[in-house]
């Protein structure tokens, strides 16, 4: 029961993108298209199950027991970069078309702030093995689903007659704000 | 290239032209998140400065060193190891501020304004050159972070920099300080930033 509320925790009343501001650089970038935000999406939760697994481990037995907690930082994001390389090797493998529709973003989800967040987040709350994996499985697929309701929203919008100053980020920003306020109404759902 | 700028202009660009928040949109995540109050913002505002300044100067002097594969990976633990000392030194001497900011330190890491700088200017021009495009980056940064913080405090608390600005007779906007209010201040900031630079370019 537990795991099932870091879950829904994780993914829709603590939402990564719209209440911890993690992963903004994607979702204003990849937000544009559908089919684009989907993958990336999945690259993402993809990304972040691995992360929260693999730094675990290296949080737990090594940094702790060799008492040098304060490489945290430097270890983690290491692990994280050589990650996203393996995954972007990966999908090229698999799928050129999808390859050449996550460009540059593919690997900037190295400093997608998501990712390490979720590794630090994970830590400070002291999760277990198990419940790191659900957070970060969770986190990925509240990423997805924010960035999935953005890019929907987009392409209505580009038929929309929007004000001129407002073209382009402005716009992205007051719909990021109406759709973080609509998930408000989730909060005090669970607290964990 | 950019071997003909002028040192000064190296500075100022960061300030508003090639401000890092309202025109190339990097670093959203820390100026959305830390933004609830004015001093939170220059908090963060200094921290990143401070990172992307030391980090840029040590890049620029070892950028022949550097290979050109392993470039990211190397700037990655350069940015950590500063914000490492960052982190020690906030919750060190100010461990209220360092207690609000939380993980968001930690996450200077990953802010893409400081590694954007590395690669898009660091990697190619000498330290005093890099240094001043630090700073002034680090500088716009702070000052979108300031007026952010401002407006949401002044709405969503009534205070300024912890002060009673506004008086009883006011009822705080709680949405402000909330998410999204950041978002929504952020919208308008950056239509604002339009505006004026439309109007600039008319004049």
């Amino acid at each position: 029961m537990k795991l099932f509320l870091i879950f829904i925790s994780a993914a829709i009343v603590n939402n990564f993108v719209l209440s911890y501001f993690l992963g903004i650089c994607p979702f204003v970038g990849v937000s544009k298209k559908l089919s684009s935000a989907v993958s990336m999406g999945m690259a993402v939760t993809f990304v972040m199950t691995i992360t929260a697994a693999v730094t675990w481990l290296i949080y737990h037995l090594i940094l702790v027991p060799f008492n040098v907690v304060i490489l945290e930082y430097v270890s983690f994001i290491l692990v994280i970069a050589s990650l996203v390389q393996l995954v972007e090797m990966f999908i090229r493998k698999i799928s050129k078309p999808l390859y050449d529709a996550l460009g540059i973003y593919l690997p900037l989800i190295t400093t997608n702030c998501a990712i390490l967040g979720l590794a630090l987040f994970a830590v400070l709350r002291d999760y277990g093995f198990i419940e790191s994996l659900v957070y970060g499985i969770g986190a990925g697929v509240g990423f997805t689903l924010a960035l999935v309701i953005m890019a929907g929203i987009r392409e209505e919008l580009e038929l929309a007659n929007v004000p001129r100053h407002f073209q382009g980020a402005g716009i992205t920003m007051i719909v990021a704000g109406s759709l973080a306020l609509a998930f408000m109404g989730f909060a005090g759902l669970i607290s964990i | 290239m950019a071997k003909k700028t002028p040192l000064s202009r190296e500075f100022v660009k960061g300030l508003w032209d090639e401000n890092p928040v309202l025109i190339s949109l990097l670093g959203l995540c820390p100026t959305l998140a830390v933004t609830n109050s004015a001093i939170n913002g220059i908090a963060m505002g200094l921290a990143t400065t401070f990172v992307v300044v030391s980090s840029s100067v040590i890049i620029a002097s070892l950028r022949k060193l550097i290979p050109h594969q392993v470039r990211i990976a190397s700037y990655i633990v350069v940015i950590a190891t500063f914000v490492t000392v960052a982190d020690r030194f906030l919750a060190a001497f100010t461990p209220e501020i360092s207690k609000a900011l939380g993980p968001y330190v930690p996450l200077i890491v990953v802010n893409c304004l400081i590694l954007g700088r590395q690669e898009a200017f660091s990697s190619k021009n000498n330290p005093g050159r890099s240094f001043l495009d630090a700073l002034g980056m680090g500088t716009g940064f702070l000052l979108v972070l300031f007026v952010l913080g401002g407006i949401r405090e002044i709405l969503g608390s009534g205070t300024f920099l912890n002060l009673t600005v506004l008086g009883d007779w006011f009822a705080p906007w709680m949405v402000m300080i909330l998410p999204p209010g950041a978002f929504l201040t952020l919208g308008l900031l950056i239509a604002l930033s339009n505006w004026i630079n439309e109007r600039r370019v008319n004049a």
